[in-house]
């Protein structure tokens, strides 16, 4: 059969031309004034905080606000920007008709979920760095754990991200309009950043909210960040005074693994009820919002 | 070649019974349907007939609720992705990719075919040539964001029609198209149904297109499809389709008859000369239409029908 012949074949060109229409979006979106009006608020506001802040030691150590913070919020950046991002596109790719036009193509949805994951991936990385360099010149002492510390910035940012970009796949398929991640995305993501020891040790927190921070992977992946960029005596400041790198890595892992079995499913079940009708709905109920 | 080529007298869509429910609002209560290979089938019916419904189901975009459906010789709810690559839709879309380019979304969207060509059918089809063919070859480089609304919808034609489909289906495709452009997509349907062998189905509000276009005409009213034929079969059915007028001594006449030739001759017979201001007026598509339509709406479902028209 023709059919069993090309279905190898073409489920994995699809999945080739989602590594390029990822790596377009990618270069659409550097390009876009939009997007890098975005990436540069963002980065000037993290910085001019850092900066007012500079000189603050932080209680129980000799290290500097900047020095502690600054791995915190790259941990809390990924993990927003790459459960925000997809949530946002997906749920607007649903509604413009970008999913349906991948739905009506043979292994589409395979190219397209396929995009995204590169597509967000690969945004992660001028959101980083634009706030990484510039904090190099700006802050002395940020890595003190030389190459050790690059290689395990490495790990954490990959294993974050496995362990939160489903995530976002699933809320953007499960949100029932674009108008709505605010409130089932946006707000309940931030709670868990406001909880998650990134602009002040979990510690400070009652002790039942530190066990909810704990929970999801946002704290693991400042926690992971910390553990890369600060002296091993920082430690001592953390909860159980260690870096608790054998946890870490076993929360990310059990978010990737469950993350990773239930987005395909839901992303199945967005895409068999993907219509062109539904899309003409949103569309209506999108010229009524501007009205 | 493996697999045995489809004959000619294979219809490419077969549909018995379709039914569509909706809690308890049924808005197909039994379509049957077929068209042949290489043939173009034209939909029509008023708003909220469930032409979209009907359409959606044999792309494979919906569950029906009931009914035998056989596309290109499978049922779509259950059919694979090498069922895909023969099917085309064009599809209404609205803002997707605003930063991409006509020719860098064809170039992406195409590769998804090219696993499925075959020599008869190779595919997708070259971009530049696509781009040429709906009109679009200097517009291919601009961002899609700043296309107007025509133009757009002729990305959309090229994007349904790239993989070089067995079976297109097109649902309004001219919905907001100028005249020319009208009749550059009616020109672009006839290449696709005489050179390419495409079977097409197509929903339309605009009866003068489903005239040029089809070769046979579907009304679907009340969930059901009450008049098939072509145009002029259509017309026939509708009793008292020709209306004769004329003046006598200065009085006016109306009078409306399936048969209009005899009439005529025995109004000459009568009166001879003093016939006068003679005119025959066949009956329009559109009068034929409304005949039917009206008529359906008259059997069945008496108040829900025409409010559903008026919402609109």
């Amino acid at each position: 059969m023709s059919a069993a012949t090309t279905a190898g074949p073409a489920a994995r060109a699809a999945v080739r031309l989602g590594l390029h229409r990822g790596w377009t979006e990618f270069a659409l979106s550097l390009r876009s004034p939009q997007d890098q009006a975005f990436y540069l608020v963002s980065a000037v506001a993290t910085l001019v905080y850092l900066w007012i802040n500079r000189d603050d030691a932080v209680e129980g150590t000799d290290l500097l606000y900047p020095t502690v913070v600054l791995p915190s919020l790259l941990g809390a950046l990924l993990a927003f920007g790459v459960v925000i991002g997809p949530a946002y596109a997906l749920a607007m790719e649903r509604e413009d008709g970008t999913l349906l036009r991948h739905k009506a193509l043979p292994h589409g949805m395979q190219g397209y979920v396929t995009g995204q994951l590169v597509y967000h991936s690969l945004g992660l990385v001028p959101s980083l760095l634009t706030i990484l360099v510039p904090g190099f010149l700006l802050f002395d002492g940020l890595m003190s754990g030389g190459a050790a510390g690059w290689l395990t910035l490495a790990w954490v940012v990959v294993l974050g991200l496995l362990a939160t970009l489903p995530w976002g796949m699933v809320l953007g398929a499960v949100v029932p309009s674009t108008q709505k991640v605010g409130t089932w995305g946006m707000l309940p993501v931030l709670v868990i950043t406001g909880i998650s020891g990134i602009f002040a040790p979990i510690q400070a927190l009652w002790g039942w909210l530190q066990v909810v921070a704990q929970v999801f992977p946002t704290y693991w992946i400042g926690l992971g960040m910390r553990s890369a960029f600060l002296p091993d005596a920082a430690a001592a400041a953390e909860l159980g005074g260690s870096w608790r790198t054998g946890a870490t890595v076993a929360v990310l892992l059990a978010w990737a693994v469950l993350g990773l079995l239930v987005a395909p499913r839901v992303l199945r079940r967005m895409a068999r009820r993907q219509s062109g009708s539904q899309v003409q709905a949103a569309r209506e109920a999108a010229l009524q919002w501007v009205r | 070649m493996v697999v045995p080529a489809p004959t000619e007298s294979d219809p490419v869509v077969e549909v018995r019974g379709l039914r569509m429910t909706y809690g308890t609002h049924e808005v197909l209560t039994g379509v049957d349907l077929t068209v042949g290979a290489g043939e173009v089938v034209c939909l029509l019916g008023p708003n909220g007939a469930g032409k979209t419904t009907t359409i959606e189901v044999l792309e494979g975009f919906r569950l029906r609720s009931g009914g035998d459906v056989r596309v290109l010789g499978a049922d779509p709810a259950a059919a694979d992705d090498a069922w895909r690559a023969r099917v085309g839709v064009v599809l209404q879309s609205w803002r997707d990719h605003a930063r991409w380019t006509p020719r860098r979304l064809l170039t992406q969207l195409g590769g998804y075919y090219a696993p499925y060509a075959t020599p008869e059918r190779p595919r997708p089809v070259p971009v530049d040539e696509l781009l040429e063919t709906v009109g679009l070859a200097a517009d291919g480089d601009r961002k899609i964001v700043t296309l107007s609304g025509g133009l757009r919808r002729r990305l959309d034609v090229a994007v349904g029609i790239i993989g070089r489909p067995d079976l297109l289906f097109l649902d309004e495709p001219t919905a907001g198209f100028d005249p020319q452009a009208r009749r550059d997509f009616h020109d672009l349907v006839h290449r696709l149904a005489d050179l390419e062998g495409t079977s097409i189905l197509l929903t339309t509000h605009d009866l003068a297109e489903a005239e040029r276009l089809a070769d046979r005409i579907l009304i679907l009213a009340g969930g059901r499809i009450v008049a098939d034929g072509s145009a002029e079969e259509l017309t026939r059915q509708v009793a008292g389709s020709s209306e004769v007028r004329w003046t006598l001594h200065g009085e006016r006449f109306v009078h409306a008859t399936p048969d209009p030739t005899p009439f005529v001759r025995r109004l000459f017979e009568q009166h001879g000369d003093a016939v006068a201001e003679l005119e025959v007026h066949r009956a329009s598509l559109e009068d034929t239409y409304i005949a039917m339509v009206a008529q359906h709406e008259r059997s069945d479902a008496p108040a829900a029908r025409p409010l559903a028209g008026a919402a609109r």
